[in-house]
């Protein structure tokens, strides 16, 4: 929960988090040690100085940590815990369903565990599908279109597997479909960052909704013209959150375009932990105004009302949870670590 | 250390200054990403380093390509070479560039057997209207009305306010594209050619300013990336070389980077 300077209470839903291992004892090989190091780098590049974390500590942190940073200290009400596996970086994956629901088992009411699949995979991506429905009855899939697999670089939500994985989604009524577009690198002739693959899922599957990460940055203009098109598209905030900290007139430009072609119903917050903690980020947030003149080119603000959509009310609405009684069950049962 | 090594070493800076990264349109330099230049009588090898181990292999081709093509357009280098340091594709990327092949060769599986032309063709228009929006933006904080930048020629652009560097590197984008050869010519076009107008000008600016946020997203993180990538061995080896003096380099970029 974050309150207002007002005393005004948020309920906040953290769109994006992982609960990763990217220690050393489980990477399989260099890509996996540059893989940790990348995110570290973002870590560190976009973060206040004195929100950086030592390197082992954020290469591997405890179930307490993520309970205390999101939930003691942070603000968040509810996080939505997205699986990256990386099977060919680390041995028993960077993110892992079955961990995270060790971790989430003390406080099940706040977390939400979406799934991961491979459409490489064919039939048992099927299968593994149908395993997650019965086994953790998933609300939802992270999918990571830059993943490696093998002598493959990189997928498309266009292809014709991938097609069948959504097929079988709409009809076991797994509805929502994170994408995280990273630089994928196949074909290699053409743009690294494209993303109009989701404009052919999202026309093709209207039951499903596509939440696009980091809002398709750095193809912002391509993201905000496929979510005009697409009923189904939104766009989650991680990575494009943290530059209120170090690029803040630079933010309120990406945050007005955001808001005037996608909308404030289709925008969700994340702070796309471990790499970043939701407490400064949400601060800032609540108390950021877009600078003026930026403001009257759109003709958008970021209003307390669409402040309060992306920090809960959106994500609330696409997973289906009821926020009073949700907030009910939270105060009934409050969030515990050990002492230290 | 004799002086026409030196000076030799401050012109390969020079040539590496014309390399851009085509996804920023910033200089190389610019970005830190040359780390060294060893100069072995008529051969030069360039160590060059992006911001993270994942950058995007055509990107890095691209760049690896134009500093073999700069520093080689010196008239006493008789050969070029990089070394592409932490790179998932180092390797295959170094082996073409270095022996001068084109980039299907080193990923014929990965890109249906095409090469750059079209991605090259993508940057340089984004570089175009990047620069372009800066001058525009500059031109309307000066005063200047819709109707009077609509009808502008370059010759009225060069008598303006706007700042030469500003003004030089939309000039080189305007005529390498042949949109405009003399002084009395519109100074302002679109990619296709099409002159802007008094009316199109707010909705021209706003695609500008989408095209501009997409490159300072990913040219933000870059610097940034780089400066968490290398701290340690920035600080191991943060010494001033000689081409820093030179250049007026000191203290060395990496740690005057954000």
């Amino acid at each position: 929960m974050y309150i207002t300077p007002e005393g005004k209470e948020i309920f906040v839903v953290d769109g994006h988090i992982h609960f990763w291992d990217g220690s050393p004892e489980n990477q399989r090989n260099i890509h996996g040690k540059q893989f940790i190091e990348c995110f570290y780098a973002y870590h560190n590049a976009l973060s206040p100085a004195e929100q950086r974390w030592e390197k082992s500590h954020f290469e591997k942190y405890s179930a307490d940590d993520v309970y205390r940073d999101l939930f003691i200290d942070g603000p968040d009400d509810m996080a939505i815990i997205q699986t990256t596996v990386l099977g060919d970086f680390y041995k028993t994956g960077f993110g892992c369903i079955k961990r995270s629901h060790e971790m989430a088992a003390r406080a099940k009411d706040r977390f939400i565990i979406n799934g991961s699949y491979d459409p490489r995979d064919g039939e048992q991506a099927l299968e593994y599908i149908h395993f997650m429905k019965e086994t953790y009855d998933i609300k939802g899939v992270k999918l990571y279109t830059a993943e490696w697999k093998g002598e493959s670089k990189g997928w498309k939500l266009n292809d014709p597997w991938a097609y069948k994985c959504f097929e079988l989604l709409d009809k076991l009524g797994i509805r929502n479909v994170h994408i995280h577009k990273g630089p994928t690198i196949i074909p290699l002739n053409k743009d690294a960052f494209d993303v109009h693959d989701v404009d052919y899922c999202a026309t093709d599957f209207q039951n499903l909704n596509f939440i696009v990460e980091h809002c398709g940055q750095p193809r912002l203009d391509d993201f905000c013209w496929i979510a005009v098109q697409e009923t189904n598209v939104y766009g989650g905030l991680a990575v494009v959150l943290p530059f209120i900290h170090s690029r803040p007139r630079y933010f309120g430009e990406m945050i007005a375009e955001l808001l005037f072609w996608v909308g404030p119903d289709k925008l969700l917050f994340s702070s796309d932990y471990a790499i970043w903690t939701p407490k400064w980020l949400v601060e800032k947030f609540w108390a950021y105004q877009i600078p003026e003149d930026i403001a009257a080119e759109r003709g958008v603000q970021l209003t307390d009302e669409i402040k309060e959509k992306i920090l809960g009310l959106n994500a609330a609405k696409l997973y289906d949870i009821d926020i009073e009684d949700r907030k009910a069950k939270l105060r009934a049962d409050p969030v515990r670590i050990a002492a230290e | 250390m004799h002086g026409m090594c030196a000076e030799r070493e401050a012109e390969v800076w020079q040539a590496l200054d014309r390399v851009t990264d085509p996804e920023l349109d910033e200089a190389v330099t610019e970005m830190g990403f040359v780390e060294n230049v060893e100069i072995e009588g008529p051969s030069v090898l360039v160590s060059f380093r992006l911001p993270t181990y994942w950058c995007s292999p055509n990107f890095a081709f691209l760049m690896c390509e134009g500093i073999v093509r700069e520093v080689g357009r010196l008239p006493w280098v008789a050969r070029a070479r990089v070394r592409l340091e932490d790179h998932m594709h180092a390797e295959e990327v170094m082996a073409v560039v270095n022996d001068g092949r084109p980039f299907s060769e080193a990923f014929a599986g990965l890109c249906d057997g095409d090469d750059l032309d079209a991605l090259r063709e993508k940057f340089a228009e984004k570089a175009f209207q990047r620069r372009q929006e800066a001058v525009l933006l500059r031109l309307r904080a000066l005063g200047h009305s819709p109707e009077a930048i609509a009808a502008m020629t370059l010759r009225e652009l060069e008598f303006t306010e706007v700042e030469e560097d500003r003004l030089a590197r939309y000039r080189e984008a305007l005529t390498g594209r042949g949109l405009a050869k003399w002084p009395g010519d519109l100074a302002f076009r679109d990619w296709a050619g099409v002159a802007l107008t008094a009316e199109g000008l707010p909705a021209h600016l706003a695609t500008l300013r989408q095209v501009r946020l997409n490159m300072e997203f990913n040219g933000t993180l870059c610097q940034g990336l780089r400066g968490a990538r290398y701290k340690e061995a920035v600080e191991v080896d943060g010494e001033p070389t000689l081409v820093d003096f030179i250049l007026g380099r000191v203290p060395p970029r990496p740690q005057a980077a954000r």
